[in-house]
């Protein structure tokens, strides 16, 4: 499988009255070919501003790209002209956004927003156009398209909206979708459907999927693999089974032990990490999760440990993984067991 | 269906609105002290009774307001007391005319330039254009539209001799009022737009529309724009209405035939059948400028749109 995107080492800061927050701080990821990898954190981790600068989506300024590259097609996203990126975001990357009330215009059509794109980018006329949006409304799943393609976004119910959303992103068949949270707006039962169309699409149109979220039980059904971030770094990423069974960071464990689980008996609570991440306008200078992490070691407060390879798929940035720190177990309540 | 059923309530209730309006109008305006003799002092008193009761003013209260309701139905507003008994009705549609065609002008070239630096400065906040329209819509606010005309007529007309100083005719007269009077067109509609565009621009849509890979220009122009139109929508009502009839200080610099002077000559006359029909005219033609407002926000946002279309 070749590789579609790659991040390196990227740095976004936004420039502020009050100095300068450094949102991300040096992420490398990438992206093969027609596989979904999810990107999971808290809020504030820096996930969402990852995502968006891929699309170079935030306002410059405040947002600034301190450094790093973003490959995708042969060029540095980081670098390209507004008007090469016009050419990009829609068709070969598209994005669809975690709220679907407030993402679609309220005085437009469902259709009209739909055509927008395709009209653009393929340069097709009014009908065809017409013809492809009521294809995309009825390939999500949208019943009576027809009908559909002509109302507006508050005749939709939440679920419908995503769907229509999903439709606009996928009009042009790009290689990448960025999905930002896509359900966390949603009820449980409609949760399922999105990520199932999602799945059914994403094999139809061959795309590849970023998914941002904080909802591992969404990871675990739609994602091959995991980019764990806090603070604004990478702190471990790897194959789904590595993250979920095998995973080494202390914050991985966190997230994973505040996540209900089915083999969890009732009297069994869930875990929550302590604590609130670093302030990013001065992130500390060692490990960002030193602060929380039951673990820490002085050199932890001192140095941001390198990247360990676990295997040749799974890495982590962790001191623990120094042949000379203390021999460290996950908590059960991490891995699933007793 | 939905809509002329909608409309024919709507047009009801303005007719109750009316209504009351007359009726509230005709009883207050009796109870003022004086009567529309009172300036004519060197009349015997003799005379004057004769011409009250010439008038129908001797008779008790609620007769005089029947005769007007009827009189009304037939479409007859009444014969003015002080112009030498002309119609009414002859009166305001005479001053009418000029006075909507400047209003209309004022309202057009203002709300234009008002979107236009509305859109630019909410786009560029902080920026010189941005500052600029603070400062112009703070002098439209403040500066009274007399003092504008004053300077208007005098440098453009009298001092570089581009525009007409005074009267009404030809084209060329209309231009300096109608600047005078779009001040604060200019002023107020470029505030809400401002305001508006800065917040929609930071709403989601806008990041799908960019993200769809859509130019500035048509993120502005089809995204952005209609959705902050909407408040400057419910301002442009009333502000129609009061500028179509007639800024009395402005007509009476360029000494402009409009519907100004009549308010202003009128009130000062206890002249009852004028002042109703003024009131009357004024009252109708805000109660149907709402009306027509109402109808906008339903073409420009579909979720206030009267017909039924609800979920499904």
């Amino acid at each position: 499988m070749s590789t579609v995107l790659e991040v390196r080492n990227l740095q976004v800061s936004f420039k502020t009255h009050g100095g300068e927050v450094q949102a991300v701080r040096g992420v490398s990821f990438d992206l093969k070919e027609g596989e979904t990898i999810a990107i999971v954190g808290e809020s504030g981790c820096g996930k969402s501003v990852t995502s968006q600068t891929i699309m170079r989506l935030l306002p410059s300024p405040p947002s600034v790209i301190k450094g790093g590259e973003i490959l995708f097609d042969g060029k540095d996203l980081t670098k390209v002209s507004e008007k090469e990126m016009e050419k990009i975001r829609g068709t070969q990357i598209a994005m669809i956004f975690q709220d679907p009330m407030t993402s679609l215009n309220p005085t437009m059509t469902v259709g009209s927003q739909i055509m927008e794109g395709i009209i653009k980018h393929q340069k097709m006329n009014k009908a065809d156009a017409k013809k492809k949006a009521i294809e995309m409304l009825r390939l999500v799943g949208i019943p009576s398209p027809e009908k559909r393609f002509n109302q507006y976004p508050h005749q939709f119910s939440g679920g419908m909206r995503q769907r229509a959303m999903i439709a606009i992103a996928l009009a042009c068949a790009p290689k990448v979708l960025i999905a930002d949270e896509p359900t966390t707006a949603l009820d449980v039962t409609i949760q399922a459907q999105i990520i199932d169309l999602m799945k059914d699409l994403q094999k139809k149109i061959k795309t590849s999927i970023i998914l941002i979220t904080h909802d591992l039980g969404v990871v675990a059904d739609i994602a091959e693999r995991v980019v764990v971030m806090y603070a604004g770094k990478v702190v471990e990423s790897g194959k789904l089974e590595e993250i979920f069974y095998n995973p080494k960071h202390p914050y991985t464990w966190g997230l994973l032990a505040s996540m209900p689980r089915l083999d969890q008996t009732s009297d069994q609570e869930l875990l929550p990490i302590p604590g609130t991440p670093p302030d990013l306008f001065k992130p500390p200078k060692g490990c960002p999760f030193a602060a929380r992490c039951k673990h820490a070691m002085k050199i932890c407060l001192e140095e941001m440990p390198d990247t360990t390879e676990v295997s040749s798929t799974h890495q982590v940035a962790c001191w623990l993984t120094h042949p000379m720190a203390p021999k460290v177990e996950p908590p059960a309540a991490a891995v699933g067991g007793e | 269906m939905d809509l002329l059923k909608y409309t024919l309530k709507r047009f009801a209730y303005m007719a109750v609105t009316l209504w009351l309006i007359i009726t509230v109008t005709f009883f207050l305006m009796h109870m003022l002290p004086g009567s529309p003799l009172r300036n004519e002092e060197k009349l015997p008193p003799q005379l004057k009774e004769q011409i009250l009761r010439e008038y129908g003013l001797k008779d008790p209260l609620h007769v005089q307001y029947f005769r007007y309701l009827g009189g009304l139905l037939k479409g007859d507003l009444g014969t003015s007391l002080t112009f030498d008994g002309r119609k009414v009705t002859d009166m305001v549609l005479e001053g009418f005319p000029a006075s909507a065609q400047l209003g209309l002008q004022a309202i057009l070239f203002g709300s234009i330039i008002g979107i236009i630096l509305g859109v630019i400065a909410g786009l560029k906040r902080g920026s010189w254009i941005d500052n600029m329209a603070t400062v112009i819509a703070i002098l439209g606010v403040s500066v009274p539209g007399f003092v504008v005309a004053a300077v208007l007529s005098y440098v453009v007309g009298l001092k570089l001799g581009w525009f007409p100083v005074a009267l009404w005719g030809t084209w060329e007269h209309t231009v300096l009022p109608t600047l005078a009077l779009s001040g604060l067109v200019i002023a107020q509609i470029s505030r809400y737009i401002r305001t508006e565009m800065v917040e929609v621009m930071e709403q989601d849509y806008i990041k799908t529309a960019k993200a769809k890979g859509l130019a500035s220009n048509a993120i502005i122009f089809k995204h952005a724009l209609r959705n902050a139109l909407i408040p400057a929508v419910t301002i442009l009502g009333p502000m129609t209405v009061n500028i179509m009839t007639g800024s009395m200080t402005v007509e009476l610099i360029f000494a402009i035939p409009g519907m100004g002077k009549l308010f202003v000559e009128t009130i000062t006359n206890n002249d009852y059948t004028m002042i109703l029909g003024v009131t009357i005219f004024y009252s109708a033609f805000l109660l149907l400028a709402i009306f027509i407002v109402d109808i906008l926000y339903g073409l420009i946002d579909p979720r206030i749109r009267i017909t039924q279309g609800g979920k499904e």
